[in-house]
């Protein structure tokens, strides 16, 4: 009885609302929401990387903010918003980002380009005028291991900077 | 890796979460925001049978200040502390320290009651709380009790909290008028884990620290109240320059075990020049 692993799958009915849809589904209580969106859903622009809360590829937005997805469990987010980069992208939220990540070379492999868009996003959307050093604070729970930050860093710096015109 | 498996549960209210958690044996787990523990789980640190998903019950919310006291409740996040007009106002120590808290992501889900019944002694509120004298209010089945939170840390991880126990609030006295507080961490990079930090809070008189409470952050198996330091900043009087008597209290205060990657006695010097940084800043910021 000991043993966590005999006491079967136990299963959970939620309702999110997941890029502005309602969806009901079934969920395993240990399946947690990066694996969930990737298997389940097929929504495999959140990525996974070190599944335990460093690297930030998972990053999804729960109720407007940002939120690690390997370190919350599809049965937490039962009742709540759910965006991911999928439906971000289809409603344009991201176009801005986006284009200026794209005129600096700011997605080199792209493994962490959807966590950094939705770190990025938040920022911008919180309207704060930041310096670079505060901008690389912002983004440090996001790991980039091609581009040494600094073109992400002048993308996230151009965006803001169009916003307080 | 993936957790090992358990069952999940959402009770209705806290009455139904603490008879739940009495009755599961010591084999059930509360989950609020869950940044640590999901880290630990996915790691197979630990294996509950059953989390007991405390996020959404309205006991455990709001903040609130009455009589001298700001009571905030379990669930506020980390991203509170910094927006919180309240803590910014009368706690000023946790809106330091919380953007030392993980990264932007773990604090818009972390919680302050998680973290301080977590314990773990590199996190930074539970040093606050203890600098800061707080209170903390526990709920049970059998109804609530105070601990203050100097008596709430037993060591690495453990805590006061019996079975069937769940923080509810906490409680802090404002600080008042005529005291400062200060917080410094040293970490291999932002949010990483502290290799040493201080949190103080201080009273000047004439030019000189009257009273201190520094707690000390990674240096220890629990967060207390550091007296030997204390003690012998009130001998000193601003800038302090010269690190000897500040390193001698220290030594007196904290005796850190080798680790692999940093030595003990390295990290009695961190402490020290992060002792030495933040009380000429509290002092800097009363001259002025």
């Amino acid at each position: 009885m000991s043993d966590p692993d005999l006491i079967g799958d136990e299963e959970l009915d939620i309702a999110v609302t997941l890029n502005g849809k309602p969806l009901r589904r079934r969920v395993k209580a240990r399946q947690h929401l990066a694996d969930f969106l990737r298997q389940e859903l097929e929504l495999t622009g959140t990525h996974l990387g070190c599944e335990h809360g460093i690297c930030g590829a998972c990053t999804v937005l729960i109720d407007g903010h940002t939120a690690r997805g390997c370190l919350t469990l599809a049965a937490q987010v039962s009742g709540r918003t759910i965006d991911t980069i999928e439906g971000m992208s289809e409603s344009g939220k991201l176009a801005e980002l986006q284009s200026e990540f794209i005129a600096r070379n700011a997605a080199q492999c792209g493994f962490c380009s959807s966590g950094m868009l939705l770190t990025a996003y938040e920022l911008i959307s919180s309207g704060a005028k930041l310096s670079r050093t505060e901008i690389r604070e912002v983004i440090s729970g996001n790991m980039c291991r091609c581009t040494g930050y600094h073109a992400i860093v002048d993308a996230v710096e151009a965006v803001m900077a169009k916003g307080q015109r | 890796m993936k957790a090992r498996n358990f069952r999940y549960i959402r009770p209705r209210s806290l009455a139904e979460a603490c008879r739940i958690l009495a009755d599961a044996d010591g084999e059930a787990v509360a989950l609020a925001g869950g940044q640590s523990l999901l880290a630990g789980l996915n790691m197979r640190l630990s294996s509950p049978r059953l989390l007991v998903d405390i996020a959404d019950l309205p006991e455990l919310r709001g903040q609130s200040y009455a009589d001298g006291t700001v009571r905030l409740g379990a669930l506020t996040r980390h991203a509170e502390l910094l927006s919180s007009e309240l803590v910014n106002k009368h706690l000023p120590l946790l809106s330091k320290a919380a953007p030392h808290i993980g990264h932007v992501a773990i604090r818009n889900r972390g919680t302050l009651g998680g973290s301080l019944a977590y314990a773990d002694p590199a996190a930074e509120l539970p040093a606050c709380a203890v600098a800061l004298n707080a209170t903390l209010v526990l709920a049970g089945a059998s109804g609530e009790r105070k601990v203050k939170a100097e008596d709430f840390f037993k060591g690495l991880f453990e805590t006061d909290l019996r079975p069937g126990e769940l923080i509810a609030a906490v409680e802090f006295p404002a600080v008042p008028a005529g005291t400062v507080t200060g917080f410094a961490e040293l970490s291999r990079r932002h949010g990483d884990f502290a290799l040493a930090g201080v949190a103080a809070v201080a009273t000047m008189q004439s030019g000189r620290i009257s009273e201190t409470r520094l707690v000390y952050i990674g240096c220890a198996d629990r967060p207390k109240v550091a007296k030997a330091v204390s003690q012998a900043v009130a001998t000193l009087r601003p800038p302090f320059g010269d690190i000897g008597a500040i390193e001698q209290a220290v030594k007196r205060d904290l005796s850190p075990e080798d680790t692999p990657g940093l030595r003990g006695d390295t990290r009695v010097h961190l402490a020290t020049v992060l002792t030495r940084r933040v009380l000429n800043e509290m002092s800097e910021r009363v001259a002025a």
